[in-house]
């Protein structure tokens, strides 16, 4: 018999803390990525994350590291004052898509335009999860909210907005990509992707943005499992995954 | 004691230079100064205008309605504010381009050919400066040799002494015009 | 060093720099957009940070991350842009951290126009933002006034750990006057150590946050606040008492560029031996309360005329302070006019001739 031996640990970069996520949300999961990704790169220490508004508003309970708390949608702006003052330090927003994809689409282009040199964790999860399952940009067509009963309507409230692929038309170099965390497989990608996006800031070469879409298995109303199916076969077609800009790829004039 | 000037004309006429180097002046002597100007729309090529205060003591009201003296570069501005002169005063006409008088009898007023003396010299665009030296001279707001002085302080940078010289040039030729009554008639 | 003429806005833009501001965000807006023009050129200079937002929302959220962060921040604006800023403005005196806001408030309400007003008196000194806070609010009439006081807001919002917010209008902003700088310097440095999140090196991780969902721990935080401003009360009183001690028949209330035109007024108005006086408050959050009770309640004061480029804000506290003991009578002018010597000369003199109380 050989001693036991950890294969498996909670980073140092999350505290010992219960979450208040709902079973089967995989806010959970993006957490562990994110901390992971600064235990690997040693950035604890450097490291200050903003935290938004929306399901993740407690976020800095559970990370360990120095954090800020934003108002609705302006993490960015936060990020960009936190940086410009100490830019040798690592920054990072952590923001849902009623907080960036809406409030939020000024200081999350411009912060991006301008090329700041922090990174942003975008959760999409197709709705306002904190406020009780209301209608977001990113909401799919049909689907039903509570502030759109009937689905959808594309007509009235327009096609889900595709943040990362709005964002890689910005002539400004910058890293985005979007990924997925409701397989296995999508979540080490989405690791990889992540942990891309801090080194991109540790070499202070651009401003770098993840999409992560997610699961709200509580007002999508469905099971965990039927939420990732759902994702899978919904949202995945329109939210086309896979890297949409990088600072390695010159734009094409 | 104090004294007051508005300065009036189109946007680019160099209004608000001629009034900020008037109250350089005023500073040099240890006086208390402000310079109020329009501001906005005002100032994207319609009239401008600033009014120039020097005093005593700590200067009150930024507004002057009824400013001591007035020199208007242009007509609009002798209808908007020949009117407002303090009876007393002294309103200055630049001649090249107004060719009338108010009509008031309460006040003096003195006629400067600016642009014509500005042109004359090759300098067109000076037409402030030759205000300057013929409202300096005219009213001794400040002495004569002071506003010289910021003259040369202003415009004096190295490596370009024909500037300053060209300046000079046009203000001393606003002075004449008025002490020597070249080109200027009084009614 | 001599003294230099100088546009109240890049006064403005200097003051900060002296008083070791380290970083600037903006957004152009008349009439304060030569301090953003002033300032991208020296703050790069003296190694600070200037960068221009997409919004005032955006601007003054900068400043929020960059205080939170332990930096010396700042920012300038107009009336609709401090609306904008209203959002930031509640977060930053929640979370308990310096920073300045300039206000060069423009006449309004909506768009309104370009031109001087005092029309933000109550939503600076009663508002602003959502929620029980409080910002520090001083109101200099001179450049020289708003370059000392700009100095001293940086003092005072690390004194408090608290926004202090400056208002001037639209002509002390435009306005040149000859300013010194001797002698005026930087205050000391604060120590955010224990506070700033600046990476989390050999200590436990520093959080900035204003969500407080327990009911007690928030209203422990309100009384806390609220003790601060008590401390404001006692402490930042600031105003200036203009020939009040020889008893005069009518106190003018007055502040900003209006208690400039109310000295000239008062000026003329002695030369002919009618004895009025001026009560102009320099802080109007906290309100000098006391001093001008002391300054009304005089015998020979028969009323209080209250002066402003507005319809009535400031006469609101003047109002409270006074508490009905003496009649009060308001004298507003808006829509970007400034009132003239002439008509304060003509108001004082109706008022002391017809002798009575209550309002006009």
């Amino acid at each position: 018999m050989s001693e036991p031996t950890t294969i498996f640990k909670r980073p140092a970069s999350m505290r010992d803390a219960f979450t208040h996520y709902c079973p089967g949300c995989t806010h959970g999961v993006i957490h562990r990525l994110i901390a992971e990704t600064l235990d690997e790169l040693g950035l604890r220490e450097r490291t200050i994350g903003i935290a938004p508004v929306g399901c993740s508003v407690l976020a800095y309970n559970y990370f360990y590291c120095d954090f800020q708390e934003a108002a609705h949608g302006r993490a960015p702006a936060l990020a960009t004052g936190i940086k410009r003052v100490l830019p040798d330090r690592i920054v990072f927003t952590y923001q849902g898509d009623g907080d960036l994809a809406s409030i939020g689409t000024a200081e999350i282009l411009h912060a991006a335009n301008r090329g700041e040199k922090f990174t942003t964790v975008f959760v999409n999860n197709a709705v306002y999860g904190m406020t009780g399952g209301q209608m977001a940009p990113t909401t799919m067509p049909n689907q039903v909210t509570t502030t759109c009963p009937r689905g959808r309507d594309v007509n009235l409230a327009g096609w889900p907005f595709p943040v990362a692929d709005v964002l890689a038309q910005l002539r400004t170099p910058a890293y985005v990509e979007r990924v997925a965390v409701h397989t296995p497989r999508h979540i080490i990608n989405a690791k990889r992707a992540i942990k891309q996006a801090f080194r991109y800031q540790m070499e202070g070469r651009c401003y770098s943005f993840i999409e992560v879409l997610s699961t709200c298995p509580t007002n999508w109303g469905k099971t965990p499992a039927e939420a990732c199916k759902w994702l899978d076969e919904v949202m995945v077609p329109y939210f086309k995954l896979g890297l949409k800009k990088s600072p390695d790829r010159p734009p094409v004039e | 004691m104090q004294r007051e000037v508005t300065f009036a004309g189109f946007g680019g006429q160099g209004i608000m230079t001629a009034g900020k180097l008037l109250a350089l002046a005023g500073m040099a002597e240890g006086k208390e100064v402000a310079w109020i100007p329009s501001y906005g729309p005002e100032m994207r090529g319609g009239t401008a205008y600033c009014t120039v205060v020097i005093a005593d003591r700590l200067i009150g009201s930024p507004i002057v309605n009824d400013p001591e003296n007035v020199f208007v570069f242009n007509r609009p501005s002798l209808d908007k504010f020949g009117p407002r002169v303090r009876p007393g005063g002294v309103l200055l006409i630049n001649s090249s381009l107004i060719d009338v008088l108010s009509e008031r009898k309460d006040i003096e007023q003195t006629c400067v050919p600016c642009n014509d003396i500005a042109n004359a010299l090759k300098n067109g665009r000076s037409i402030n400066l030759v205000g300057l030296g013929a409202f300096v001279a005219r009213t001794t707001m400040v002495s004569l040799e002071t506003q010289r002085a910021v003259l040369h302080k202003e415009f004096g940078k190295k490596g370009k002494e024909s500037v300053l010289q060209a300046a000079t040039e046009v203000f001393e030729a606003g002075v004449r015009a008025v002490l020597e009554g070249q080109g200027a008639k009084t009614p | 060093m001599a003294k230099k003429l100088m546009k109240g806005n890049e006064a403005i833009g200097e003051a900060a720099i002296v008083a070791g501001a380290q970083a600037y965000f903006c957004y152009p807006i008349t009439p304060q957009t030569e301090v953003a023009e002033y300032l991208a050129k020296r703050m790069p200079e003296v190694g600070g940070v200037f960068v221009q937002a997409e919004s005032e929302l955006a601007a003054s959220q900068m400043i929020f991350g960059a205080a939170a962060a332990g930096a010396r921040a700042f920012t300038t604006s107009s009336s609709p842009g401090i609306s904008l800023m209203g959002e930031a403005m509640s977060y930053i005196a929640a979370a308990e951290l310096p920073a300045v806001f300039i206000n060069i408030i423009r006449c309004g309400p909506g768009l309104g126009g370009i031109l001087p007003s005092q029309g933000d008196y109550l939503q600076a000194t009663k508002g602003g933002g959502h929620g029980d806070y409080r910002f520090l609010v001083l109101a200099p009439s001179t450049v020289q006034e708003t370059v000392d006081l700009t100095i001293e807001a940086f003092r005072l919002a690390d004194k408090y750990r608290n926004p202090v917010l400056l208002i001037g209008d639209g002509l002390i902003g435009q306005m040149m006057e000859p300013v010194d700088f001797e002698g005026r310097g930087a205050p000391p440095t604060l120590d955010t150590s224990a506070w700033a999140t600046t990476g989390c090196v050999g200590r436990e991780p520093h959080i900035v946050k204003t969500l407080f969902l327990d009911p007690n721990e928030l209203e422990r935080r309100n009384r806390k606040m609220r003790d601060k401003y008590e401390q404001m009360k006692r402490e930042e009183v600031r105003f200036e008492a203009y020939l009040c001690d020889d008893a005069p028949e009518l106190l003018v209330a007055a502040y900003g560029t209006t208690a400039r035109v109310v000295r000239t007024a008062i000026d003329r108005l002695r030369e002919d031996g009618v004895k009025v006086g001026m009560f102009r408050p320099i802080s109007v959050f906290p309100f000098p309360d006391e001093p001008v009770r002391q300054l009304a309640f005089q015998p020979s004061v028969r009323s209080v005329l209250v002066v402003e480029m507005s319809m009535g804000q400031m006469l609101e506290d003047v109002e409270r302070a006074l508490q009905g003991r003496r009649p009060i009578h308001f004298y507003g002018r808006g829509g970007g006019n400034v009132p003239a010597p002439e008509e304060l000369v003509r108001e004082c003199r109706r008022l002391l001739g017809n002798g009575q109380g209550g309002r006009p």
